[in-house]
């Protein structure tokens, strides 16, 4: 950052700028290359929730390029490892360049597959997070242009969500929402989820004010929480709508729930 | 002849003056498609009950020049799928000779009586073009896929240059995407729970009043184009189709752009 | 000095060559169409406006008032279609003031193409103008360029391909009012349910000779949102109040006058502080 407000060697006693002092290169200077740009955005939002003993990861169902409609039906949501026996435990969400996005699911995919088949039990969430966070990572120059969200169970039975960058930084959390209206659901997740902002009335006053503490939601509670995120980002987002996928991930399976979106 | 092999049998330099050595260099930067050249329009694709109807003019342009005009974008595969191309004419006669040469590998040394179908086709393609993508020298095409899954369930698909896919009971490329498009989802209120409802005979008439649109709106269209029927049974290919009961019935009431009357 | 202020027009230049982004006008990224029929014209559009991928107006209005008989609905940087139909809608009424006459479609048209071609398209305004006057029915398209098209139907906007995909395959010559007002709401129909820039409602003017102009606001109301899962109402005091003081009546009576007003809930009992004296008609 401060390389930027200082380019231009401004005097240290002159105020800072928001912008660099030196001009921008001229337009017309030199031969104007229109390379070949390997990434497009296909719109579309995410988000995942976990709870006690459950994980929700759920997406819009819409494809976008530009302000066309691809198609009103394109899941962004990956059952991760499933060979027919409904074994799997692990849901990956993508949203971003659905090419690489679609890039990332089989190859995260075969790489739980085999892990089953060589080692004979599941691959836990952990282990598969990290292994994601690798895939990303190996890609660091020329990246995958997507933003992941893992989601599964833990070790302990408990709900394990794991939210990655394009190029494999990654982290465990409660609740992430990314994609195109990420920046619209993501303050309302935490204020809903994690409580930010909220205070117990009347525990104190001035800074003894007691925040309110965060719970586990039960799993009814947050599809409400999920279905009303997506709704409202369908108003205000264009990129978002047509169809909600949810899948829920418990010990005894991933349930899947579809809605309608608007369709505008 | 001197005493330097390198100027053997090349010029004099001093008849010619100096040689110049630059196209000795074996290592000249490798260059790929920048952008297309040769170019085909949309490509048309509807679901129906049984099958999938597809089409696509007959038009391939050079910029703004119609360069040949009898020029075939549907290529099937036996036996039952049909792929339309848009985009580069060039990259698309290369896809033509990868998918022959796939054709009669599967034919002669694939194990006996299995055959790939449209949806193990559109896997093949999208994976060739997202290789491709990704060595930064891409085919400059959009596909659409037609014919049936492993269900023999109507499957219609579509893969870009980029290796973006998806799969929807109506699709269009190109200019059709914002023109026909439109049009041939009110075909389909329910999605893909309308293809039931919907018929050969109005997935035919809706692609036809598709391209007349197209004919009217895209200056890159042509009034000939070619249409498949795919089902179980087959492809039903008709490659010399011309646009019929035109509408320029309007026209003689235009009087100028402004105030102009007469 | 009368017209636009060019003051910052170099400072802004100059920010722009550092690499400071233009502010982000709201552009209504549009569905509008237009039809005539044998006794009139209709006008219609979608009603929703953009900034960027932002729904910034789930339900605005692109029908603009130009004269009685005359309405245009607009595409493109919102603030330039209603400014630009404000001015020439004022400028029309002086006009049919002074010569006693009433307004003509082709003046409006006219007024429209000079004024934005003297801005050489940086009055981001492209509209469909309509109307009936004395000489017949007009309708007209106006590019931000300045250029015009005259044709019995017409769209614009980010959604004028869809829209005009459905004038292309059902449009009849020589059609009634009702079938104007249908072959241009499934036009707009068209727009909100595959444009991404169109959505939400569907609004119609209809004009007829000798008849007062219809303004039908939200004749379809397509997309109306689903009721809430949740509720969200927090309970009283969950905010943080780091801070709190109360002032009293005697204390801000020292600096200005405090009126006791009744408690009565019935408006006959609401005091009245000021009253505006307005023309009756």
């Amino acid at each position: 950052m401060a390389s930027i407000m200082n380019a231009g060697g401004l005097p240290s006693d002159q105020p800072g700028y928001s912008f660099s002092n030196a001009s921008a290169p001229s337009e017309s200077s030199g031969p104007r290359q229109h390379a070949f740009n390997p990434y497009t955005d296909n719109g579309g939002s995410t988000l995942g929730v976990t709870g006690a003993d459950f994980a929700i990861l759920a997406g819009d169902t819409r494809s976008t390029s530009g302000y066309n409609i691809n198609t009103r039906y394109a899941p962004k949501l990956f059952r991760i490892g499933d060979d027919g026996d409904s074994s799997s435990r692990i849901v990956l969400s993508v949203v971003g360049f659905a090419a690489d996005g679609n890039a990332l699911k089989e190859r995260l995919d075969a790489i739980v597959k085999m892990y089953k088949y060589q080692h004979g039990k599941p691959m836990s969430v952990k282990a598969c997070a990290q292994r994601l966070s690798t895939i990303l990572y190996q890609k660091r120059f020329f990246p995958y242009y997507v933003h992941a969200i893992l989601g599964g169970l833990d070790d302990d039975g408990k709900g394990a969500l794991y939210s990655y960058d394009p190029v494999g930084s990654y982290e465990r959390e409660q609740c992430r929402a990314a994609g195109a209206a990420a920046s619209l659901i993501m303050p309302f997740l935490d204020n809903q989820v994690n409580y930010k902002n909220q205070y117990i009335p009347a525990s104190g006053t001035g800074h003894e004010l007691q925040p309110r503490a965060i719970e586990s939601l039960p799993k009814e509670d947050v599809i409400g929480l999920v279905k009303d995120a997506f709704t409202s980002a369908t108003e205000r987002h264009i990129e978002v709508g047509d169809g909600l996928q949810m899948l829920i991930i418990t010990k005894d399976g991933i349930e899947e729930i579809y809605t309608p979106l608007k369709r505008d | 002849m001197n005493h330097y092999p390198q100027a053997w049998g090349r010029p004099r330099d001093d008849v010619y003056g100096p040689y110049d050595n630059s196209y000795f260099q074996a290592s000249a930067p490798q260059t790929h498609t920048q952008s297309p050249a040769v170019t085909g329009t949309s490509v048309l694709g509807v679901k129906f009950k049984d099958g999938v109807v597809i089409a696509a003019d007959n038009l391939a342009s050079y910029g703004s020049l119609a360069r040949f005009t009898d020029v075939k974008r549907l290529r099937t595969f036996p036996p039952n799928t049909v792929i339309g191309f848009g985009g580069d004419v060039s990259d698309m006669q290369y896809l033509d000779r990868l998918l022959q040469s796939l054709d009669i590998r599967e034919n002669y040394l694939s194990s006996y009586g299995h055959v790939l179908n449209a949806k193990n086709l559109h896997t093949y393609l999208s994976k060739v073009l997202y290789k491709r993508r990704s060595d930064f020298n891409p085919l400059w095409n959009m596909l659409l896929v037609a014919g049936l899954d492993d269900d023999d369930k109507p499957f219609l698909a579509s893969a870009d240059l980029l290796g973006t896919t998806f799969s929807s009971p109506t699709l269009a490329t190109g200019f059709g995407a914002h023109l026909a498009q439109p049009l041939l989802r009110k075909l389909m209120p329910h999605d893909e729970d309308s293809v039931k409802d919907v018929t050969k005979e109005m997935a035919v008439e809706a692609i036809k009043a598709c391209m007349k649109v197209l004919f009217y709106r895209d200056a890159r269209s042509l009034d000939k184009y070619s249409i498949a029927v795919v089902t179980k049974d087959g492809v039903e290919l008709k490659e010399d189709q011309k646009l019929e009961d035109q509408s320029w019935a309007f026209a003689d009431q235009i009087r100028g752009y402004g105030t102009q009357v007469n | 000095m009368p017209g636009f202020d060019f003051s910052n027009y170099n400072r802004n230049a100059a920010l722009h060559a550092r690499g400071v982004p233009l502010p982000k006008a709201t552009s209504t990224g549009t569905t509008i169409v237009g039809c005539i029929f044998d006794n009139g014209v209709v006008i219609a559009a979608d009603t929703r406006a953009t900034s960027g991928p932002i729904v910034a107006d789930k339900n605005c209005e692109k029908l603009h008032y130009i004269s009685p008989n005359i309405w245009c609905a607009g595409a493109g940087t919102a603030a330039d279609t209603e400014f630009t139909t404000a001015l020439i809608s004022s400028n029309l009424e002086l006009h049919a003031l002074s010569t006693g006459r009433t307004p003509r479609v082709v003046t409006v048209m006219t007024l429209l193409k000079q004024h934005l071609f003297r801005y050489q398209g940086h009055i981001g305004a492209y509209l469909v103008v309509a109307g009936v006057d004395p000489t017949g029915i007009g309708l007209f398209t106006v590019h931000a360029h300045g250029s015009t098209d005259k044709l019995p139907y017409v769209t614009m906007g980010s959604g004028s391909l869809a829209a005009m995909a459905v004038f292309e395959s059902t449009w009849k010559r020589d059609c009634t009012k009702e079938e104007a007002i249908k072959v241009c709401s499934e036009a707009i129909l068209a727009g909100i349910f595959n444009d991404l820039g169109s959505g939400s409602n569907v609004d119609v003017c209809v004009i007829e000779k000798d008849k007062p102009t219809q303004l039908l606001r939200n004749y379809f109301k397509p997309n109306e949102r689903v009721k809430k899962e949740r509720d969200y109402k927090f309970a009283r005091g969950t905010t943080a109040v780091l801070n709190e003081k109360v002032i009293t009546k005697e204390e801000i009576g020292r600096y200005v006058t405090v009126h006791e007003l009744s408690s009565g809930s019935d408006s006959d009992s609401l005091v009245v502080v000021e009253k505006m004296d307005v023309d009756e008609v």
